[in-house]
């Protein structure tokens, strides 16, 4: 077991009181697997990402239990500075907006190069080489003129290449991607998935892939987690959850990609917005939106995962209504 | 970047005349800096009509300034009406004023920076707030009021400080008189970085860096301050213009014989070629000072680029 959620709670304090980013999350990764994490804006697969990799902004936030075990050590129990060497050596971080997320005032030479310099001790001369290497390795032209570069300089693709180098640097067991490909364009957003899922399988690293985009999982995944209001819905290896959602919600998104071969009707669109995290309904939080719900899904306790299959959990009283329609 | 610098440059002549001429109109045209030399008593006719006519005086005003500057880039700056050359004046003065403007600098980046760094990391804690409402109680208390409050206290009540500068006006002599000059701007500072620094630390490479495991202290050197100092820098650079102009009273308050205080004393006395002379080469200054800043700007910020 590479790494393993368990029960994960983490709460912001805001002005509209507390609110339950995570409510409760497991999952496991298998080194080598990919696990996309699918929701909605707000459904707490970012925040879940967070508390994995240690950067919660606290206060507001703080973990408020749970466990997260990497290669079986607990990392919420770990001193800050033991924490501090796994971060970006052992799970490293893709981010959505590679823009933001690079320093716009250092060259991409001196962020990739940190990688080594801080981790691994190297020269400047060493960080540089290995810098120019990653470059080559994520198939960046005319690497060896470009690490001076600033990432203003680059377009959109390129310099999310550079945060996947950057990411790859030290080699990590665990890389966790949140939303790569969002803020591309959507053929540079298939190469650069293709790069991801190439890499990934060369250095057998596991992935966490974050994401709301259902196509964006379809090619890449093993496993998906589809996330509600700070909560796993549903989990399923990822045909079979195309094939036969056993939740409403995740049901709903499905049904809601737009189709080539249904050219010109209406989309079908989930009626509702997503709760209020500071004011989560009781019972199922997705019932306010459900087709199906009816009085035991408005009422505590909440349904919990069943187990619907191999492999494969629903967090749904009807789950058997959903999967034989 | 080269020709930018050409075009700045440039750029800056209509900028150098407009204002000198201004000065010029002001001090020669609106006053008769003979009548003013003799005071009360009133010349005596033929001796003023020599001094005008030595001082150029008798011709028209676009003539007087034509004459003026062009003694100008020859490096004569004409004499003071008691002999003395202009540049011997400026020769003493800037030296000690630029002792006094260093000092003040020195504060601004010292005390400044890092309370705004502090502050900013500490967002919303007392401390932020107490150091907040310091920097507002400065900017509102009237800078000679500080100052003579200040001088009295330390100078005259406990003896630490002498209470009047002396003529050299060494350094040891400056620092409290460049800690009254800089308050102002050093409360300035502070509010900038604490607001750069709190805006930056929330910025997504800062989270970047964060997730990439380095340790703290880097975080916060390397990538937060990088950023956060950005706008600080190019303040400071501007600021240099407020020093000048903020000297002229400190100076004055410590008897500081710097510029602000040639100045004072050339205005008083309608000393108009010191008057012309002084502001003459203050111009340059911040002529010059802007056109670094701006340059400086490009090389903090690799962004921006002038073409």
């Amino acid at each position: 077991m590479l790494l393993e959620v368990r029960d994960l709670r983490v709460e912001f304090q805001t002005r509209d009181g507390l609110v339950q980013a995570v409510n409760g999350v497991s999952y496991t990764v298998e080194a080598g697997e990919t696990l996309a994490v699918l929701g909605e804006s707000g459904s707490g697969k970012s925040v879940t990402a967070q508390a994995v990799m240690g950067i919660i902004d606290s206060p507001p936030g703080r973990i408020a239990g749970g466990e997260v075990r990497f290669q079986g050590r607990d990392l919420l129990t770990m001193r800050a500075e033991e924490r501090r060497r796994v971060r970006g050596d052992r799970i490293a971080m893709i981010f959505q907006d590679a823009l933001s997320a690079l320093n716009p005032v250092l060259t991409v030479g001196f962020q990739l190069g940190e990688m080594f310099r801080v981790h691994r001790g190297a020269s400047r001369a060493e960080a540089r080489a290995r810098a120019i290497e990653l470059m080559e390795r994520v198939r960046i032209p005319a690497a060896k003129e470009r690490v001076n570069d600033y990432p203003h300089q680059f377009s959109g693709g390129m310099r999310q290449r550079i945060m996947i180098a950057m990411a790859l640097a030290l080699e990590p067991e665990l890389i966790i991607a949140d939303e790569p490909t969002t803020a591309l364009d959507v053929t540079v957003q298939a190469q650069v998935m293709d790069l991801l899922d190439e890499l990934q399988r060369e250095y057998r690293m596991g992935l966490i892939l974050i994401t709301h985009d259902l196509g964006v999982v379809a090619g890449v995944a093993d496993q998906i987690a589809v996330m509600y209001a700070g909560r796993i819905v549903e989990t399923a290896p990822v045909h079979e959850l195309y094939r036969r959602p056993a939740h409403p919600y995740t049901k709903g998104l499905l049904e809601s990609i737009p189709r080539l071969d249904h050219k010109g009707g209406e989309l079908r669109a989930i009626r509702g917005l997503p709760p209020n995290l500071a004011r989560i309904p009781a019972g199922c939080p997705y019932h306010p939106r459900c087709p199906l719900a009816r009085d035991v899904c408005r009422e505590n306790p909440r349904p919990p995962l069943y187990e619907v299959g191999p492999g494969r959990a629903s967090a749904c009283h009807f789950w058997k209504e959903t999967m034989g329609e | 970047m080269g020709r930018y610098v050409i075009r700045r440059l440039l750029q800056m002549i209509p900028v150098f005349v407009g204002a000198t001429f201004l000065i010029f109109l002001m001090v020669y045209a609106l006053g008769d800096p003979v009548t003013a030399l003799f005071g009360d008593r009133g010349p005596d006719p033929a001796t003023a009509a020599a001094l005008r006519a030595e001082f150029n005086l008798d011709k028209p005003v676009w003539q007087q300034y034509l004459l003026y500057m062009g003694k100008i880039f020859t490096g004569d700056f004409g004499t003071a009406f008691n002999g003395e050359p202009v540049t011997d004046l400026m020769g003493r003065a800037f030296p000690i004023s630029a002792r006094l403007m260093l000092v003040a600098i020195v504060f601004e980046i010292l005390l400044g920076i890092t309370l705004g760094v502090i502050t900013g990391l500490r967002r919303g804690r007392s401390l932020d707030t107490s150091v907040l409402v310091l920097t507002l109680v400065v900017i509102a208390i009237p800078t000679f009021v500080l100052g003579t409050t200040l001088q009295y206290f330390l100078g005259v009540e406990f003896g630490w400080i002498d209470p009047a500068v002396s003529p050299e006006g060494r350094f040891r002599e400056l620092i409290v008189p460049g800690l009254i000059l800089s308050l102002v701007s050093l409360a300035y500072v502070t509010r900038l970085t604490r607001t750069s620094v709190a805006e930056n630390v929330r910025a997504d490479y800062v989270r970047t860096a964060v997730a990439k495991g380095l340790p703290r202290r880097r975080v916060t050197v390397r990538h937060l301050l990088r950023n956060s100092l950005i706008p600080v820098v190019t303040y400071l650079g501007a600021d240099i213009g407020n020093l000048m102009a903020g000297a002229i009273v400190t100076e004055r308050i410590f008897n500081i014989q710097g510029v602000g205080y040639q100045l004072f004393q050339g205005i008083l006395r309608q000393n108009s070629p010191t008057v012309v002379g002084f502001v003459v080469v203050l111009v340059l200054i911040f002529l010059l000072a802007n056109l670094l800043v701006d340059l400086l700007y490009a090389v903090l910020d690799p962004r921006i680029r002038y073409a």
